[in-house]
């Protein structure tokens, strides 16, 4: 059984006929992920808002909206239906999007940046799992749109 | 005292990642040994709490910060129960990975936390 189902577990995940849910299977460990990151993101920024504000306010208020972003998916992952499918798919993009984006700009121009955010440098300071999560989000999201 | 058991957990927790990761490879659902597994890491996580609040109580105060300290003492002591629980209501492989997750997110918050008490050297 484990050798047979270790590749094809991906694809027998999404049951078809069943309401959309999202925050099942493969789906609970996305829920996971993206809920750490909202406490991670949303905790670090608050705190850096309130203590630090005037050391690098712009990295500060992009970890702020990284916080919201990783928020809503996760509670549009955990709601289901294909509205929240649509919207949390909108929202990996835009995921995707600013880690590359603020990736690339920390690189580039380092000094617009005096402190971190979740996203600098593609997210290294967080083993990577910033770019690797909106992909796997976007893949999964996808997937479960013909289910 | 509390850099012991941040090594402690911290191992503790890994040695739960590679188990439930295991048991993901088996596709596997977290079964009742699983769950005396997250009790043990989880009790370690709640005594690392209760040993640091009163050492902070004493007065020791931590290299980068009391706040940041304890967010990420709550952060850890939350970590296991949590996705314990939603490994629980997902009796797949993918609630072991679950835990796998948290089991890891939770040896890096460790790292984090040595770091920020100024382990080593008190």
């Amino acid at each position: 059984m484990p050798e047979t189902s270790a590749t094809s577990a991906a694809d027998t995940a999404a049951p078809a006929g069943q309401r959309r849910s999202l925050g099942t299977g493969p789906g609970r460990l996305l829920v996971t992920l993206y809920g750490v990151f909202t406490v991670a993101a949303a905790s670090r920024s608050l705190y850096q808002l309130i203590a630090q504000f005037d050391l690098a306010p712009m990295p500060y208020i992009l970890s702020a909206v990284s916080a919201v972003v990783y928020g809503f998916i996760t509670f549009s992952l955990v709601r289901g239906g294909e509205g929240a499918r649509r919207a949390a798919f909108a929202c990996c993009a835009l995921e995707l999007l600013g880690v590359l984006g603020i990736g690339t700009w920390t690189l580039v121009e380092p000094s617009a940046f005096p402190d971190a955010t979740v996203w600098s440098d593609y997210g290294m300071g967080y083993l990577f799992i910033p770019v690797i999560l909106p992909v796997t989000g976007l893949v999964w999201l996808r997937r479960s749109r013909t289910a | 005292m509390i850099d012991a058991l941040t090594i402690a957990v911290a191992v503790t927790a890994l040695a739960l990642a590679a188990w439930c990761g295991f048991a993901t490879y088996r596709d596997e659902p977290t079964k009742d040994w699983h769950f005396i597994g997250m009790a043990v890491v989880s009790l370690l996580g709640v005594v690392q709490l209760i040993v640091a609040v009163v050492q902070l109580a004493r007065g020791r105060s931590p290299d980068q910060g009391t706040a940041i300290f304890v967010a990420y003492l709550i952060g850890a002591a939350a970590c296991i129960p949590a996705t314990g629980f939603m490994s629980l209501s997902e009796r797949t492989r993918w609630g072991s990975a679950t835990v796998t997750a948290g089991a890891v997110v939770l040896a890096v918050l460790e790292v984090r936390l040595f770091d920020i008490w100024g382990g080593g050297s008190a």
